[in-house]
């Protein structure tokens, strides 16, 4: 018989094992986010003449669970750039409000009458501003052993008033391309947009009916290849007038029709 | 059960699998943690002639078997009064994790315009050498994961390479490649720079015979090395490719160059 | 004893267990495609073969034969593609003989799949099997691990995902001879140019019922540019302490000697 009330009804220590209580410790190192949790998939983005598009799918996967199916990965930034989203849905959520904070402190000090979408007041943040802001807040999370799980692009204008478009990961590792993708997208869609836009020049040359379709092409191929995607997505465009958003649209003219033809894996015929 | 304790040709603790060291965490359980470095591949080269010095890198950034871009520079000027850094008169090259190579380039970049601003001249190279080499080493125990080459025109107004290592050991030298084609590049250096390995035919027997006299490589001798160089770094490295950077610092200023290579 | 000798084992996993590393494979990080047309079947593959990150073999073979009728697309171990299919291609032929019909592609899949099962994926060789045999043509995958997959189009190694985006987007149900050999050029082009661990040239195989058509270097995409220097050497330069003469007279007693031909393009490049 225990004589201590306190440890009656508990698992004796004898049986189980002196209660692991380091998780109540306040003290020692400090431990962060170590892993994504609930993730978002690919975003996609290519430039043309006049600006970037950029597309993202609404689907928030919680591991191989389809979570939550209408969040929107793509967000404008002061109506002249926009911002994707790829990896930890929460990391994202904590960059979006510190975004938007970033965004009222830039409205005050520039202002302007068109709030919402226009061209850029002078002397505001563009997005090649917002990029090097993004890789140095990410790089400095991960020097300390915090980081934020994401790979993100950023869509928009630089100080020449030239089409921009870059990537920062988890790492603080930043670069540009005149085509980007992350995650799976990196190897499915790089391929196809890499066709029209090989170089600076050749995206200079694409119009803008061009790279939506190419974009959309390279959703299409995502759905049918990654198992993390969703038919639903968010697409941008991003010109010298402003951010046209839609988050609703729908894949079209999919084709399942060489599924018709397959019989089994192997020797089956019927 | 030990299996292979009594084996002779291995001494030490020897164990089995059956009797391996145990592991603290719960079957199952797999510790993850972050990894805050990786490897963007590339490779870089610099070459000091007698007033001149030429850097170079290739452009291509990679992660794993991905090309993330085809255009990403690795050679940086250093230490100019503007962002365009036009009057600039050092050139850092830097292989390894990019992210950490940006940013030793902004460190360093920034002291030098501190420097700039305070003295009211340009840093030396030799003293830029040394400061970068004191940057490098603060980080010792979570180092920048870049290989840097340091380039520019000695007080002589002789060409100067500077190379490191990650923490900061550095060395001025004849020549240098850095990154992943180094082990590539490197001997072909020391045989076409240095004249390693080199003799002079009929001037003697076995060891008694003369090496190759050294002698300052020209201009365009060092740029079609470099070309050769890379492209045969290209040939052998998956990771190398795309573009080749190269800058040639002189007495009147730095001149870039961006030349193809090959992009499979 | 056939097969494989295992008496190595347990020295191997006490040399492991105490850290040396296991030694390390010429790996072929590949793009491979087949893809079904009207009239018959195409595979190709692409020619870079790595050990790491260096190149091992700027133009090597990926389609290996196994019958007449049949050929294979190998990505994973070289090793293990090499001798995986030389195995089935051998067991074949004595199969064929045995019952007097030509080799079916089933057949050659089942062995496959089997052989590779019986090794739980030890032996790593991943193949796009091909052929045309009397019950018409033939298009499948065979992981290492023994699981097979029947698909009109199919792509496999590194580059696959590179090699499907161009199938995914420019298949269509009905195509031409030509079409499928310009779609699996496309495909491999895709891996040769954006897969790190895929490069060089494209080889394409086509298999109708009456004949095969292997098209060796069918593109070659990635000629080496010209050197700007000459690197030749006076003779003389490099330090020679002793010498042996062996001639080829005698050496040709223990080993045969062929002369290399520059059309053979085994001739290794030296400047001159």
């Amino acid at each position: 018989m225990d004589h201590r009330p306190q440890a009656w009804g508990r698992p004796r220590d004898d049986v189980y094992g002196a209660y692991d209580a380091s998780y109540l410790r306040s003290t020692g190192p400090k431990t962060a986010t170590q892993a994504p949790v609930v993730t978002g998939t690919s975003v996609i983005a290519i430039k043309f003449k006049d600006g970037v598009v950029m597309a993202a799918d609404n689907l928030a996967s919680y591991g191989s669970l389809a979570r939550f199916t209408d969040v929107k990965r793509l967000r404008p930034f002061l109506g002249t750039s926009v911002v994707g989203f790829g990896g930890d849905v929460s990391d994202m959520q904590f960059l979006d409000r510190h975004l938007n904070e970033l965004a009222i402190d830039e409205a005050y000090e520039h202002e302007t009458t068109a709030s919402v979408s226009g061209p850029a007041p002078p002397g505001q943040l563009n997005a090649a501003n917002l990029h090097k802001y993004l890789s140095k807040l990410m790089y400095r999370r991960r020097s300390d052993f915090d980081p934020l799980w994401n790979q993100i692009l950023v869509a928009g204008f630089d100080s020449d008033k030239k089409p921009f478009l870059a990537s920062v990961d988890l790492r603080g590792t930043a670069f540009t391309s005149p085509s980007l993708a992350t995650g799976f997208g990196a190897m499915l869609a790089q391929p196809i947009m890499r066709r029209y836009a090989a170089t600076e020049e050749d995206a200079a040359r694409l119009s803008r009916e061009e790279a939506v379709k190419v974009v959309k092409e390279c959703m299409k191929v995502l759905f049918y290849r990654d198992a993390r995607s969703l038919d639903r997505y968010s697409i941008a465009v991003v010109t010298k007038d402003g951010v046209e958003l839609n988050e609703d649209e729908q894949l079209e003219s999919q084709s399942w029709a060489f599924a018709e033809r397959i019989r089994g894996y192997g020797t089956q015929t019927v | 059960m030990a299996m292979f304790s009594q084996n002779p040709l291995l001494n030490g603790p020897n164990y089995s699998f059956n009797d391996g060291p145990i592991s603290n965490a719960p079957e199952g359980a797999r510790q993850h943690r972050f990894d805050p470095y990786t490897d963007n591949g590339g490779s870089t080269l610099a070459i000091a002639g007698a007033d001149f010095t030429v850097m170079a890198g290739d452009t291509r950034l990679t992660s794993g078997y991905s090309i993330n871009s085809r255009h990403h520079p690795k050679l940086f000027k250093i230490g100019g009064t503007t962002s365009d850094q036009k009057d600039a008169n050092i050139v850092l090259s830097v292989v390894g994790f990019a992210a950490d190579g940006e940013a030793l380039k902004e460190r360093l970049d920034a002291i030098c315009k501190m420097y700039r601003y305070r003295h009211g001249k340009p840093m030396s190279v030799k003293a830029c050498a040394q400061r970068l080499s004191t940057i490098l080493y603060q980080k010792r125990f979570f180092p920048y994961y870049a290989y840097a080459i340091l380039g520019g025109l000695d007080e002589e107004g002789k060409g100067a390479v500077y190379s490191y290592d990650p923490v900061g050991s550095y060395e001025r030298e004849q020549c240098r490649a850095g990154g992943a084609a180094a082990s590539l590049i490197m001997p072909f250096l020391d045989n076409q720079v240095n004249f390693k390995n080199q003799y002079i035919p009929n001037s003697g027997e076995g060891h008694a015979l003369q090496e190759r006299e050294r002698r300052p490589l020209t201009r365009d001798e060092v740029e079609m090395l470099v070309k050769d160089a890379f492209d045969g770094a290209v040939e052998r490295h998956i990771e190398v490719g795309d573009g080749l950077q190269m800058m040639v610092i002189t007495k009147d200023g730095i001149e870039e160059v961006l030349l193809p290579l090959k992009k499979d | 004893m056939p097969g494989f000798d295992f008496s190595n084992y347990n020295r191997n996993a006490a040399l492991h267990a105490r850290g040396v590393p296991l030694p390390k494979a010429t790996s072929t990080g590949t793009t491979i495609v087949g893809c079904i047309y009207d009239g018959g079947v195409v595979i190709a593959a692409d020619t870079r073969a790595t050990s790491g990150p260096i190149v091992a073999d700027k133009n090597c073979e990926k389609l290996h034969y196994i019958a007449p009728n049949i050929w294979c697309a190998g990505a994973g171990t070289a090793a293990d593609t090499e001798f995986t299919t030389a195995l089935i291609s051998s067991q074949l032929e004595l199969h064929a003989l045995s019952t007097g019909r030509k080799p079916r592609v089933v057949t050659c899949m089942t062995m496959l799949k089997q052989h590779l099962f019986r090794y739980q994926g030890y032996i790593g060789a991943y193949l796009v099997v091909a052929g045309v045999d009397p019950t018409g043509t033939h298009l499948f995958t065979v992981h290492a691990h023994g699981s097979t997959d029947k698909l009109p189009y199919v792509t496999m190694g590194s580059g696959s995902l590179a090699a499907m985006s161009v199938f995914e987007t420019q298949w269509k149900p009905s195509l031409t001879q030509e079409e499928a050999v310009k779609l699996c050029a496309d495909a491999i082009e895709a891996g040769i140019w954006n897969d790190l661990g895929s490069g060089s040239n494209v080889d394409v195989a086509i298999i109708t019922a009456d004949k095969t058509t292997l098209k060796r270097n069918y593109i070659r995409p990635n000629e080496r540019t010209q050197k700007l220097k000459s690197y030749a050497f006076e003779k003389g330069t490099t330090a020679v302490l002793n010498e042996k003469i062996i001639r080829k007279e005698d050496i040709s007693k223990l080993v045969s000697v062929h002369e290399l031909t520059d059309e053979s393009g085994d001739k290794m490049e030296v400047d001159v």
